[in-house]
């Protein structure tokens, strides 16, 4: 009987880690941010090239940061999610613009709606790197005293907004 | 054919223009501590490759910014260390020993430790049995009976 029972109870188990490894998304890396102060950026504004825009000006406020670019498929499929949130000013949303030309940029703004309180330019992904970003899009939710909170990679979901980052966001702005 | 000959000597200067690979750092000392740095890093786009195999956009931001590092004096740690800052341990392919990396490191030990004590087991059980055939009085009889050509199950 013990013949039987031993290679059936290590199969058993093998099974069971397999099943939970099946569960599990690669692609989500956790993120070595959460409650770390967001890195700090000096930024060109997308609209006004002259004017500078740093993480420090948001201080004070719960934000999101929203990485995204014109030629992201995906950035397209969360941006009504981004414009729902604008139009009920429920957060202010910061875009940063990864990668890309600016006169692109511009345009898929005008055409897809700007829920943008402010853009930055990222040209060369250097700040996106200091975010660890690597898959466009991805959105972090970052807190009052200016610390990352939540980090959505891809693209933001009505699952996502509703079961995570809507909540968050309401709890962070009480205290 | 002779003007076709002297064409294709003008020619000749322009040719060596082409095909040559630009060395992406002057420095091979630099070159070559880049290409261990980045065979180390995973590329987290395409996540079975590593920043050195990856033609992805991002591994090729990660190479430059390696380099660039290099060229700033900064040492292997301090690079390897900006990039688990940004991507966490998952960018490294030769995980740290933590608490959560423990049954990983010490997984292959274990299974080996249990396969040993399962081989002496059956390697004990096995010379025990050799040794003591253990034969009923019956086995005795017809050991007997063969042994005498009195067996019954001859055909």
């Amino acid at each position: 009987m013990n013949r039987f029972l031993i290679p059936l109870g290590v199969f058993a188990v093998l099974v069971a880690f397999l099943a939970v490894g099946l569960t599990l998304n690669p692609r989500e890396v956790p993120s070595p941010f959460i409650n770390k102060p967001a890195p700090a950026f000096q930024l060109a504004q997308l609209h006004q090239p002259a004017l500078v825009f740093s993480q420090k000006d948001m201080l004070g406020q719960v934000w999101l940061l929203n990485i995204w670019a014109s030629w992201c498929a995906a950035c397209r499929d969360e941006h009504p999610f981004l414009v729902e949130l604008a139009r009920d000013r429920v957060v202010p949303i910061i875009g940063l613009n990864y990668k890309d030309k600016s006169n692109d940029a511009k345009a898929w703004l005008t055409r897809y709606g700007d829920p943008y309180t402010v853009s930055v330019t990222d040209a060369n992904g250097r700040i996106g790197i200091d975010y660890g970003v690597y898959g466009v899009p991805e959105t972090f939710v970052i807190d009052r005293a200016g610390n990352i909170r939540y980090k959505q990679i891809g693209p933001i979901t009505r699952q996502a907004l509703d079961g995570k980052i809507l909540p968050l966001i309401r709890e962070l702005q009480k205290s | 054919m002779k003007a076709l000959a002297a064409l294709l000597l003008a020619l000749m200067p322009f040719a060596a223009w082409c095909g040559e690979a630009v060395p992406t750092e002057q420095d091979p000392v630099h070159e070559k501590r880049a290409v261990k740095l980045s065979e180390q890093l995973r590329c987290l786009v395409c996540q079975n490759q590593s920043i050195a195999e990856s033609n992805a956009e991002l591994a090729v931001d990660l190479r430059r910014q390696i380099r660039d590092q290099i060229k700033a004096g900064k040492s292997d740690n301090e690079i390897v260390d900006f990039m688990v800052q940004r991507y966490g341990d998952f960018v490294l392919y030769r995980p740290p020993l933590n608490t959560t990396t423990v049954l990983l490191w010490g997984g292959p030990l274990l299974l080996l430790v249990i396969g040993a004590v399962v081989l002496a087991r059956n390697l004990r059980e096995r010379r025990h049995r050799a040794a003591e055939p253990e034969l009923t009085d019956e086995d005795h009889r017809r050991a007997e009976q063969l042994l005498t050509g009195g067996g019954k199950d001859r055909t």
